[in-house]
């Protein structure tokens, strides 16, 4: 009955590692601010090669490189340059502006304008971005953000122009029934997990699509549908349901952004200081144990799901309440669901580090909407450095690969998930 | 030591223990009984005396098979009610489910086809299966895609990306090259391409396999945006006119009533998937590949005691199933239309959701990839007919379905055991 | 090794056996050091390479997959084939080689059967041929008896000496005495990833022992005699089923009193882990009534049953003990954290929970650079001593304590003894699972032996072990 202490650590049997558990343990071992800048850096420089390649008169350029290297090199950083430029200009501010504020030929607004545009993009990110975070943190990984906001959107839309209220009443119930339309669509995989086992990524991924080709079907309800229009568009939501803007009416930025910091200080305190979020984080990291302690692992797996689902809701609801637009449509939550799982783990399922990566992927958004006006160059650009960046902090092996950064290899075991349906 | 005799208490003892009444098959019964009945009042009544004929052609004309509305509805659900009920002997489940679930499907479209417009009291059968199999086209090669990859024990939920790519490839260099078979090389090494990358973040770098699938969907998706705003809308002759494929008749099989018109006067694409069907499913099963794939996704550690080179296999694997999804990502490209942003528009997801219900293997994912083809095609059909069915519905049938089957209620589906699951060695 | 010899490799849990062996067969690489094989050093570095050099491995867990049939678990990795590049499994002919096989050394098996549905007895067989269909010469078997019925060990010791006068050599790697006596040539003792010496099968168990623990066991608890009070839990006619939903526990009952020790002894594997789960509530009770301090309690949550007064030490700790990225304090109180004081109303009070866990820390001797730090720093015994300190914290009227010293050092083991009667001598009922004969013996005031799913007997703590050892292997004497 001797064990020498080397022995001890492995001699006992070997804890099956749980996903979330190796998932968080792999995203926080490695450096993380190093990495993320690291990442941002590469998916720039990948970036901007697609940049150059897709340019015809560049590469014409590159036809005779070996005469005039000059003029290929000149030329694509010129395009380069300006495109990403052109991406700062419109996500944290453009110099010119300043300068005609401070001459007085320009106004205050456009030296804001930048800013108000990132926020407004920041917004939603942050709500869906926590949704995948905090089930996540539950050991669920919540693929269905996107249906949740979807399902969301309605409700709130709904409540927003068929239910007539005074001002904040009305924007309260229409962020409610948000709220309830996502967590409806939390419950859902939520149960089915708890009851049956069943795999809540499949779910999630199917649930999306339910709900998409719901709401392109009630958008063309009577009652629902814009009466003067034949398009899929619905009636516009009461101004007395919608956040007020908090610049004036020129600038987007609405007090969408008040309540998300409001709900990340909230989620931090659920996870950290709350009995839902103490059992929400021995489920996610140890089910067996949890269950053996007398946490019901089933009824944990629902809750998780149902605020995951309700904080999607709160951010499909605020493509309608915000300024983003105010009827529905087909595409009214765009992408924000699955940006949302980009953030989550941009952020590191920490609800702080989500809401720094929702400000980093709604600068990108605005930027890439001047980027596009000013360079034109595509606004799909955008969606390639966010997928590019997540790729790079999920294997920070590869990254401190590139920068010849020193334990390269320790990292990469720490990187293990496993997750099977 | 003291006994006189010794007896050993090996005889396995087992106590009794009451059974439940509500075994699976009884629980499904019921539903299905209770669906059949249903179906029986109230399509029964819903339905006109209209004769609904299932016509053996593309149009009204030619031999029918026809019954009267009402009947017809009536009818039908008795047989799926009966089907539920013979569900309570615990016996021929799978087959009493099958004639269950058509009973119902042909009662309802009893009442539809009746209540049509006048004169459009028929359902041309040859179109409809034509429909069915080339709205599956994509959903087969999707799920094909996906159980090579999820086999060999790698989830694979990039199929929506690597349709893309295989499609954005197929039209860019057949429009450059001006040939559809170069197109079609292209769009294989395009769906390749995803698999690459999803092998290598996944088997080297150990990104998890789900969300290293979603984020290459996204990637996918920037990226096929940005060339085709960059390079195709700004110059559609040069890069984005690709040439099509034709219809090719097979002899003799083309002239088989319903089927022949239907199926084999079909394109390559059609023909590629279902010989692709046979040669995986007999791959999978019959071969040293196939036998090899199937242990690295069950039991990866058994296979590398066994000398199988695990993460090998995964990779041959993957890139596979990236070259298949390619390929099938260029039906849509290669055949009727040019490139467009995000022209797959889900249908990745729901390849994924016909790999699942088809239980992972070829001819169950070409069962579920037909049936999912089925409903699409019967939204068409019943906007044709000005149905009050809203097509959005039936839309949403597949996705549904996968998740009715993953719950257990329609038979447990089991996704190979190390699916999903990086194999580390020692 | 000789050629037709028996060799074993004996040593306690963790002493490097499995190790040893597995980098023989290239699924670990040496860090220095040489293997021969024939005299010829030779590079193992995959298992392939192993099974040119003539080695074959019987793993303590089975490397077979479950929804294949024998057949193709045999063929793989070694496919008969036909079709030349397409590569067509012959079944045929891998179906014969197994009938080939198995006839030659009297071991049956279905070439047809599918691995998942057959007892494990044969799925070791299974094993065993496909070791031999590859013509090894050297066969190991790491722990081959550890699952299996003294039956199939004695079947199994069979295959082994049928082996053996085939020419082929065996190492064989355990920790059971008797077995090394009943079957080995030559006996190699490993301690702590060293040899320690060599011995032949005449040596005697105490020698051998001794040789393996590294000194002379003294497992004494000191215990007063004491009268145990009313009964505090009674199980009747308990029915259970496991995970595969085979009867595990077929009609237990059984009963413990408070201020006593009730040990269960028995194999691992004969239904202790489901009976105490289903005690717990956390495995579904088929029949048959559970009653503690009077009240029933079979179907209740784990929850309700942990705050009526149970404390519960799961046998797996790393599994189900602990939440291992949680920190000492939070693991203190996973049972407790929704309660005063450590949390009311849904919100945490983490001063409480700090200071109860540097309390409990010092109280029972936790080894831990602070209470925040995560539980996965703290060494084995360590972690097990947060567990009993967790379960000891609430007033209890019963204790349950499964494998409680299991891959735990000395100086925790003597602690976690003395606390568990500590726990006994102020009347609480303690019921001690334990498939080390030696505790049961030592803590236990009576002993009830489990075998597949039963009860056989309930005895006495001072019955001569080789007794009890009789009935966990399933022989009942019966008097007259």
């Amino acid at each position: 009955m001797t064990t020498t202490a080397t022995e001890e650590k492995k001699a006992p049997e070997q804890p099956k590692e749980s996903f979330a558990q190796a998932f968080l343990h792999g995203l926080w071992a490695a450096n993380t601010v190093t990495v993320t800048i690291l990442a941002v850096v590469l998916a720039l420089v990948i970036g901007g090669i697609l940049i150059v390649v897709s340019d015809p008169d560049v590469m014409a350029k590159y036809g005779y490189f070996t005469a005039r290297p000059g003029d290929a090199l000149g030329s694509s950083w010129e395009v380069v340059g300006d495109a990403y430029a052109s991406l700062f200009k419109g996500s944290v501010v453009d110099p010119a502006a300043v300068s005609a504020w401070i001459s007085g030929e320009g106004g205050w607004e456009r030296v804001f304008a930048p800013i108000s545009e990132t926020l407004t993009y920041t917004t939603p990110l942050v709500f869906t971005g926590l949704s995948v975070a905090l089930a996540f943190r539950g050991g669920l990984f919540n693929i269905g953000a996107q249906g949740q906001a979807i399902v969301g959107v309605i409700l709130a839309a709904l409540a927003g122009f068929l239910i007539p209220l005074p001002p904040v009443v009305h924007l309260v119930v229409a962020l409610l029934a948000g709220a309830l339309g996502g967590a409806i669509w939390g419950f859902i995989p939520g149960f089915l997990k708890a009851r049956t086992g069943a795999h809540e990524v499949i779910n999630t991924i199917m649930l999306n699509y339910v709900a998409l080709y719901f709401l392109t079907w009630i958008i063309v309800q009577k009652g629902v549908q814009n009466p003067d229009r034949t398009d899929a568009i619905s009636k516009p939501v009461d101004s007395s349901a919608q956040l007020p803007r908090l610049l004036g009416d020129n600038l987007r930025v609405h007090a969408g952004i008040i309540l998300a910091v409001l709900v990340t200080w909230g989620v931090a305190w659920l996870l950290n200081r709350s009995t839902l979020g103490f059992e929400l984080r021995a489920v996610g990291n140890n089910p067996d144990a949890s269950r053996t302690a007398g946490i019901s692992v089933t009824a944990t797996y629902v809750s998780v799901m149902v605020i995951a689902g309700a904080l999607a809701g709160l951010g499909g609801a605020n493509m309608v309440v915000g300024s983003t637009a105010d009827a529905l449509t087909p595409l009214v939550v765009a992408q924000i669901g699955f940006d949302g799982i980009l953030v989550a783990l941009l952020g590191r399922v920490k609800p702080w580090g989500v809401a720094l990566a929702a400000l980093l992927f709604g600068a990108l958004r605005a930027g890439g909407n001047t980027m596009q006006s000013v360079s034109s160059i595509s606004l799909e650009l955008v969606t390639v450095l966010q997928a590019l960046i997540v790729i790079f902090i999920a294997a920070p092996a590869l990254v401190k690969a590139i920068f010849r950064l020193r334990a390269a290899r320790a990292a990469r075991l720490s990187t293990s998930l496993a997750k099977g349906w | 030591m003291t006994g006189v005799s010794t007896i050993t208490a090996d005889e396995l003892v087992v106590a009794p223990v009451e059974t439940g009444f509500w075994t699976r098959s009884r629980k499904v019964g019921l539903g299905l009984a209770a669906a059949g009945v249903l179906a029986a009042i109230a399509f029964g009544a819903l339905a006109t005396s209209q004769t609904a004929r299932f016509t053996l052609s593309e149009d009204a004309q030619g031999a029918a098979l026809a019954i009267d509305g009402t009947v017809g509805a009536i009818l039908f659900g008795l047989i799926a009610a009966a089907a539920g009920a013979a569900m309570f002997t615990d016996r021929w489940f799978p087959w009493l489910l099958g004639v269950g679930i058509v009973a119902f499907v042909l009662s309802f479209l009893c009442w539809q086809i009746s209540d049509a417009p006048a004169g459009q009291n028929f359902m041309p059968l040859v179109n409809i299966v034509r429909g069915t199999f080339l709205l599956a086209v994509p959903l087969i090669f999707g799920a094909l895609a996906g159980v090579l990859c999820e086999r060999s024990g790698v989830v694979n939920v990039a199929i929506e990306g690597q349709l893309l790519m295989g499609a954005f490839c197929g039209a860019l260099v057949g429009t450059m090259a001006a040939s559809a078979w170069v197109g079609l090389i292209a769009a294989a090494l395009g769906g390749a391409f995803i698999s690459l990358l999803l092998a290598i973040f996944t088997i080297r770098y150990l990104v998890d396999q789900v969300v290293m699938g979603i984020v290459l969907n996204l990637l996918a998706l920037g990226l096929t945006g940005f060339l085709y705003e960059r390079l195709m809308q700004t110059n559609q002759a040069k890069y984005n006119q690709p040439p099509h494929f034709g219809n090719w008749e097979i002899p003799l099989l083309k002239d088989i009533p319903v089927l022949g018109p239907a199926l084999f006067r079909s394109n390559l694409f059609l023909y590629l998937a279902l010989i692709l069907v046979v040669v995986i499913h007999i791959a999978l099963f019959r071969t040293r590949w196939g036998l090899r794939t199937r242990s690295v996704g069950e039991h990866p550690t058994a296979a590398d005691t066994l000398g199988v080179r695990v993460l090998g296999l995964r990779y041959r694997n993957v890139l596979l199933a990236g070259v298949v999804a390619g390929i099938g990502g260029a039906s849509y490209t290669l055949l009727l239309y040019s490139f467009t942003k995000n022209m797959i528009g889900g249908k990745g997801f729901i390849a994924l959701a016909a790999l699942i219900f088809g239980r992972w293997s070829p001819t169950g994912a070409l069962l579920a990839a037909l049936f999912f083809g089925f409903a699409d095609q019967l939204g068409v059909y019943l906007g044709a007919i000005n149905s009050i069915i809203p097509s959005q519905f039936l839309a949403m049938l597949p996705y549904l379905a996968t998740i009715l089957a993953v719950a257990g209620l329609v038979g447990r589906v089991r996704a190979p055991a190390a699916d999903g699951k990086p194999y580390i060695k020692g | 090794m000789e050629p037709g010899e028996i060799h074993a490799l004996l040593g306690e849990n963790g002493a490097g056996k499995s190790t040893l062996m597995n980098v023989l067969y290239g699924l670990l690489q040496p860090d220095e050091g040489e293997i021969l094989v024939d005299d010829e050093p030779v590079q193992i570095r995959s298992p392939r390479d192993a099974i040119n050099a003539g080695i074959g491995m019987v793993h303590q867990h089975f490397m077979l997959v479950p929804v294949f049939t024998v057949a193709e678990n045999v063929m793989l990795g070694a496919e008969k084939v036909r079709g030349g590049i397409a590569g067509f499994l012959d079944h045929r002919r891998a179906r014969r080689e197994v009938e080939e096989v198995s006839t030659r050394y009297g071991l049956r098996v279905d070439p047809d059967a599918v691995v998942e549905d057959l007892p494990v007895g044969i799925q070791q067989r299974v094993e065993i041929v496909k070791a031999l269909t590859r013509e090894v010469d050297l066969l190991i078997l790491d722990e081959p008896t550890a699952v299996l019925t003294p039956q199939e060990t004695d079947e199994l010791l069979a295959v082994m000496r049928s082996l053996k006068e085939s020419g082929k050599s065996i190492v064989f790697i355990t920790h059971k005495l008797g077995e090394v006596k009943a079957i080995a040539d030559r006996i190699t003792v490993i301690r702590r990833g060293r040899t320690v010496g060599t011995a032949t099968p005449d040596a005697s168990r105490d020698e051998l022992a001794a040789l393996m623990v590294g000194r002379s066991v003294s497992l004494t608890v000191t215990k007063l005699a004491k009268e145990p009070g009313p009964p505090m839990l009674q199980v009747e006619g308990l029915v259970v089923d496991d995970e595969r939903g085979h009867q595990a526990v077929a009609g237990v009952d059984l009963e413990v009193r408070a201020g006593e020790v009730l040990g269960i002894a028995g194999v691992q594997g004969n239904g202790q882990t489901e009976l105490v789960e289903a005690i717990m509530g956390l495995r579904p009770v088929l029949a048959g009534t559970v009653t503690l301090d009077g009240q029933r309690i079979e179907g209740w949550s784990a929850k309700k049953v942990l705050r009526a007064g149970v404390g519960y030490v799961p046998e797996d700790r790393s599994v189900d003990g602990l939440v291992k990225e949680f920190t000492v304090a939070e693991n203190l109180v996973l049972d407790i954290y929704d309660r005063p004081p450590f949390g009311s109303r849904g919100v945490l009070k983490p001063d409480a929970i700090a200071a109860s866990a540097k309390e409990r820390i010092a109280q029972f001797d936790v080894r831990t650079s602070s209470h925040e730090s995560a539980v996965s720093t703290l060494s084995g015994g360590n972690q097990q001593k947060v567990i009993v300190a967790r379960e000891m914290s609430r007033p209890l009227k019963l204790f349950i304590a499964a494998q409680p010293t299991r891959g735990v050092d000395v100086g925790s083991i003597e602690f976690i003894h003395s606390r568990i009667v500590h726990e006994r001598d102020v009347d609480t009922a303690v019921l001690l699972v334990s498939s080390e004969l030696d505790e049961v013996i030592g803590l236990a005031d009576r002993i009830a032996v489990m075998y597949r799913g039963r009860i056989l007997a309930v005895v006495p703590p001072d019955t001569p072990r080789e007794e009890i050892g009789l009935l966990m292997a399933g022989v009942v004497q019966e008097e007259g």
